[in-house]
């Protein structure tokens, strides 16, 4: 969308040893992001999001098998020592996780975690970290603030714990932030005060920022481009408004028709998608979402589609028989 | 007058909660989680309950069931006061009545077979013939869409969300209860199989004739399976009133509030950000007058001085309001 990219993922592949035979956890997925922008990736419980994100991020589990290319900010991420990465993570590529306890260290008080991060990657004294931790706090919407950096991780709610995590990854100013299901473990009112907050921030600092999530309402809003992943792979990708306008993948569709929707009458039937995907071990020969699919044909059991562009370049699908073309035959 | 306001339900009450008051005493303190909450619920109806994280919605939930002893008030169930009850007479109660919880995975034994998680019920309940039992198991494992004859020997990790929620379902069903609390039986699943387990439960309520009290942080997923919705603000209710009719025109600013929350899948909606920020008070130490006046736009002094009781707001719709939207 823009020529300054900040992060191009090319061709990743994630492959996972387990007891049942290799996992192909990411399978050859591109993307690219340029600076300020935001990407929604969209796909259910299993899909590939979070090995994706730990693959950009270089936190994979010890025994995967990390292939393609991750570029950030001009750096070949696979090729970088480790001192130099852990320094890049800290600094210009933050990340927030669903359970805001999986980056917070619980014997530590909110204080201390604050303004050791910021004194690892900038250079400020006691004072001015201390100075800036609160700045911080509040700016995420902590009330009392001073008080807070006194007080332990499990003393604050879910929400204010998340938002503690948040205020940890902007601390250091990132150029991207990703944040993996942020609000999945919050309330209604909770998540929506935290997706508002990222996003301000987000403009604020002209920051990129990766959201994942399983749910096509969180990104309508707030993304510029959403990916939709399915069993590991990128199968629908455009322009937010342009996805939303005109789905042209079927499991898109089905994941936009599946969520309950407020001008529906009590009691109708959703069209919820039947089965479960298909399990990651046993990949399929053909689309993945063929069991699932209700326009499968034979050739979508047997063959793989590609990910391809269609009419726009920016509007990618991986689909033998997209939505509107099988509308316009007549099928 | 406040369980008349909050009746207005059409044919006999299955079940009728009357100023509920449930307190958790912790140190010297004491947590406020349900109080003075009365509702009716009608034979063959689903209430919804729907309020933040914290705010009473499972206490209020265990403390129907007796599951834990409230504080204070009345549980009529099918006319019986639950509260009063003990011993043989509530277990019998206790068939009638059952529970399914939000997180499916954690709610079944992970050391025990599907088949005798089950049939646990049916054991409890004193059904001794074995055949019998497996005849039942088998029944209701193919009611909620499961094959009993792949799933019965084997034990809860090897299923999804999804699935242990199914089982969860059978196992509250198999001993046909009239009543079931749904406490977030979908919150921990994806979108996809939300939908698949919201229409199984519409099935099975269809099927069984039962009555639901479905529990959840959700208003969508709410509004989808509730024939009427009552919204829960740090141990009280706010509004109850008829799904279609509460969710057009809201007449509590809490219940706005949800409303507004929600992410709406559509890029053209920008999402708004008058959202208060802020989250629930304590319950320990909850505003006096109006819980909701310190997070409420329209607070003034009248609030913070006097409880809003519920009032009627509209034909079925009751708002515990000074300064109701409508
Ligand atoms: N056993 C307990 N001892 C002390 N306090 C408790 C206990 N159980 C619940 N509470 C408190 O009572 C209040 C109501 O809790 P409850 O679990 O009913 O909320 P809820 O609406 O179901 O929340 P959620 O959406 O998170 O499930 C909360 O403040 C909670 O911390
Ligand atoms: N540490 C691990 N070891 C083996 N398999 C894993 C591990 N973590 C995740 N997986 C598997 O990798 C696939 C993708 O998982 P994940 O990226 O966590 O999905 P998502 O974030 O979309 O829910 C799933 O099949 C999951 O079971
Ligand atoms: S390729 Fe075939 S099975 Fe796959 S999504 Fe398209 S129509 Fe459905
Ligand atoms: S009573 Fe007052 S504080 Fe409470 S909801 Fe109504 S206007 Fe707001
Ligand atoms: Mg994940
Ligand atoms: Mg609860």
């Amino acid at each position: 969308m823009t020529d300054n990219v900040l992060l191009s993922v090319e061709d990743v592949v994630v492959d996972l040893p387990t007891p049942r035979g290799n996992l192909r956890a990411v399978d050859r997925v591109n993307l690219t992001l340029g600076a300020g922008q935001t990407l929604g990736v969209v796909g259910e419980s299993g899909c590939g999001k979070t090995m994706l994100s730990r693959a950009i991020l270089q936190l994979l589990p010890k025994k995967a098998k990390l292939s393609g290319r991750v570029r950030f900010d001009g750096e070949d991420l696979l090729r970088l020592p480790a001192e130099k990465l852990r320094q890049l993570r800290g600094r210009s590529l933050a990340v927030v996780f669903q359970d805001p306890m999986t980056s917070l260290n619980p014997v530590l008080t909110i204080g201390t975690q604050l303004i050791e991060t910021l004194q690892e990657h900038l250079e400020l004294d006691d004072a001015a970290a201390t100075r800036r931790s609160v700045e911080l706090l509040a700016a995420v919407g902590i009330p009392a603030p001073e008080q807070r950096l006194a007080q332990y991780p499990h003393q604050l709610s879910g929400g204010m714990r998340q938002r503690v995590a948040i205020a940890i990854a902007l601390s250091c100013e990132p150029k991207l932030l990703i944040a993996d299901e942020p609000t999945t473990a919050l309330d209604v009112t909770i998540q929506a005060q935290i997706l508002d907050l990222l996003a301000r921030e987000q403009r604020r600092r002209h920051m990129a920022m990766i959201i994942i999530t399983h749910d096509l309402g969180v990104v309508a809003g707030r993304t510029d481009e959403v990916a939709v992943m399915y069993a590991g792979r990128v199968v629908e990708r455009a322009p937010t408004a342009a996805l939303f306008k005109k789905m042209r993948m079927p499991y898109t569709e089905a994941l936009l028709a599946a969520l309950p929707r407020l001008d529906a009458a009590p009691h109708t039937p959703l069209p919820a998608i039947s089965g479960r995907p298909p399990d990651p071990t046993r990949p399929l020969q053909g689309c993945s979402f063929a069991p699932r699919c209700r326009y499968a044909v034979a050739r979508c059991r047997t063959e793989k589609p590609a990910l391809e562009a269609a009419e726009t370049s920016a509007h990618q699908f991986a689909c033998f028989h997209p939505i509107e073309i099988r509308e316009g035959a007549g099928a | 007058m406040m369980q008349q306001a909050v009746s207005a339900v059409s044919g006999e009450p299955l079940l009728t909660v009357d100023d509920l008051v449930v307190e958790y005493p912790v140190g010297q303190k004491i947590v406020h989680a349900v109080s003075g909450v009365s509702l009716q619920i009608a034979r063959g109806e689903t209430l919804g309950l729907v309020g933040e994280s914290g705010c009473g919605k499972s206490t209020l939930g265990r403390a129907v069931l007796q599951l834990r002893r409230p504080t204070a008030g009345r549980v009529l169930f099918d006319g019986h006061d639950l509260t009063t009850m003990h011993g043989d007479a509530l277990r019998k109660m206790r068939r009638r009545v059952q529970l399914i919880f939000q997180d499916p995975i954690a709610s079944l034994n992970p050391r025990r077979k599907i088949g005798d998680i089950v049939a646990e019920p049916l054991v409890i309940a004193g059904v001794k013939d074995p055949e019998k039992r497996k005849q039942l198991v088998e029944e209701v494992l193919s009611a909620v869409g499961l094959d009993p004859a792949i799933v019965v020997g084997r034990l809860p990790h090897e299923f999804s969300g999804g699935q242990c929620q199914r089982i969860c379902i059978a196992r509250a069903l198999i001993l046909n209860p009239e009543f079931i609390v749904c406490d977030e039986p979908v919150s921990a699943l994806d979108v996809s199989i939300r939908a698949q387990i919201l229409n199984l439960l519409e099935e099975m309520k269809g099927r069984f004739g039962l009555t639901l009290l479905f529990i959840a942080h959700d208003l969508a997923v709410v509004k989808a399976v509730s024939d009427r919705v009552a919204v829960m603000y740090l141990g009280r209710l706010c509004e109850v009133g008829p799904s279609e009719q509460l969710f057009a025109r809201p007449a509590h600013p809490y219940t706005a509030l949800l409303i507004e929350a929600i992410p709406v899948p559509d890029p053209d909606i920008r999402p708004t950000e008058s959202v208060p920020v802020g989250e629930p008070p304590s319950p320990i130490a909850p505003p006096s007058g109006c819980r909701f006046r310190t997070r409420c736009p329209r607070a003034d002094a009248r609030c913070s001085a006097e409880v809003p009781e519920l009032r009627a707001v509209a034909p079925g719709q009751f708002a515990a309001c000074h300064h109701p939207l409508i």
